[in-house]
């Protein structure tokens, strides 16, 4: 019944300390969904977050899960520029980590959906989860990850997977 | 796959191999009252559930049913929820309410927006103990929506070979599609 391995890592890339982007390009269609590992992120971001395939415009959303100094709280975002998965790291010697599951990101029938989780240890701050949207029924062909702040460093390390269904 | 403006590079090789797709079900134009997993080998450690439903129609929430177990005071559950604004809301099953593992309600049903789930079900095949669950998911609809973690318990010690979604009320929509994958262990 089952139809073999999958959870395939298909690319990594790691910060050059001069840019504030990492880029996968001419992502595969063979999966069901993809996954991003945003691992070691140490440098100043403000909440860091994906485009899909170029689209810098307000069509992206969420509704999300805090937990932090302040206690367990809930937002919704709309109408934002990106998928976020990382929040602010303000404190040196802390890292982000963020895990972004595209569902069903081949798909050209249905709004792009997925969940993020992301950690920061910087005093303040704590845990997030998010459901986001993106409003469009594309493909996701392209993610551009952006800092929203400084460049990312060389300790800044990223992996797409691919899962693919039976 | 060319990465501009870093240091990258695309894997040659395929490492890993602990993760495995079982069965895939993806609803058509009629609709569908639920998804079941049936057959599901023991071969595995974990099992793990990734998806996303619409569900027309009013308020929903998935329910899970394990081995076609529908007496609902063998199912527990936890949940802490958000709705987008104020604190986050920790909650119990109450009364004989199913397992309850997402919820829908307010999920325009005429879009094409779509929740999403990730659902962990633990040592499956374990004979000597109760099952536990975990889950995660939700949706946005850019200015409504909700997100929900939980924890489930299937007070039964068989090993689990069949597993039933179900919206409640309602049905699933077309092109909802949930994915099953085995997960091996050591």
């Amino acid at each position: 019944m089952a139809a073999g391995a999958t959870y395939e890592p298909i690319a990594t890339a790691s910060g050059t300390g001069s840019s504030t982007t990492i880029t996968f390009a001419s992502i595969p269609q063979t999966y069901t969904d993809l996954v991003i590992i945003a691992a070691n992120i140490d440098i100043q971001i403000d909440d860091m977050g994906a485009r899909l395939n170029q689209d810098s415009g307000s069509n992206y959303s969420r509704t999300r899960i805090v937990g932090d100094s302040s206690g367990a709280n809930s937002y919704r975002n709309s109408n934002l520029s990106k998928v976020y998965f990382g929040y602010k790291d303000n404190t040196a010697g802390t890292q982000t980590y963020g895990i972004l599951n595209l569902m069903n990101y081949s798909n050209s029938t249905t709004y792009k959906t997925g969940i993020a989780r992301y950690v920061t240890h910087s005093s303040g701050y704590g845990i997030m989860a998010e459901v986001y949207l993106w409003r469009s029924t594309a493909a996701i062909t392209r993610i551009d990850i952006d800092s929203g702040n400084a460049n990312f460093s060389t300790n800044c390390k990223f992996t797409l997977y691919g899962i693919a269904a039976a | 796959m060319p990465i501009l403006g870093t240091v990258a590079s695309q894997f040659s090789s395929k490492p890993f191999n602990s993760f495995e797709s079982i069965a895939t079900y993806t609803v058509g134009g009629g609709g569908a009252a639920n998804i079941e997993f049936t057959s599901i080998p023991s071969t595995f450690k974990h099992l793990q559930i990734r998806g996303i439903g619409n569900v027309p129609a009013g308020a929903t929430s998935l329910t899970v049913q394990f081995n076609s177990d529908t007496t609902n005071a063998n199912y527990f559950y936890h949940e802490l929820y958000g709705s987008g604004s104020g604190a986050a809301v920790a909650l119990a099953k109450s009364g004989g309410q199913p397992l309850y593992l997402q919820y829908w309600g307010g999920l325009p049903s005429t879009s094409n927006i779509y929740g999403a789930g990730i659902i962990d079900i633990l040592d499956y095949t374990d004979t000597n103990k109760y099952k536990t669950v975990r889950s995660l998911g939700g949706y946005d609809a850019n200015g409504s929506g909700y997100i929900m973690f939980d924890s489930g318990l299937w007070m039964d010690t068989s090993a689990i070979t069949s597993i039933k979604l179900a919206p409640s009320p309602n049905s699933f929509a077309q092109y909802s599609s949930f994915a099953l994958y085995g997960i091996k262990g050591v």
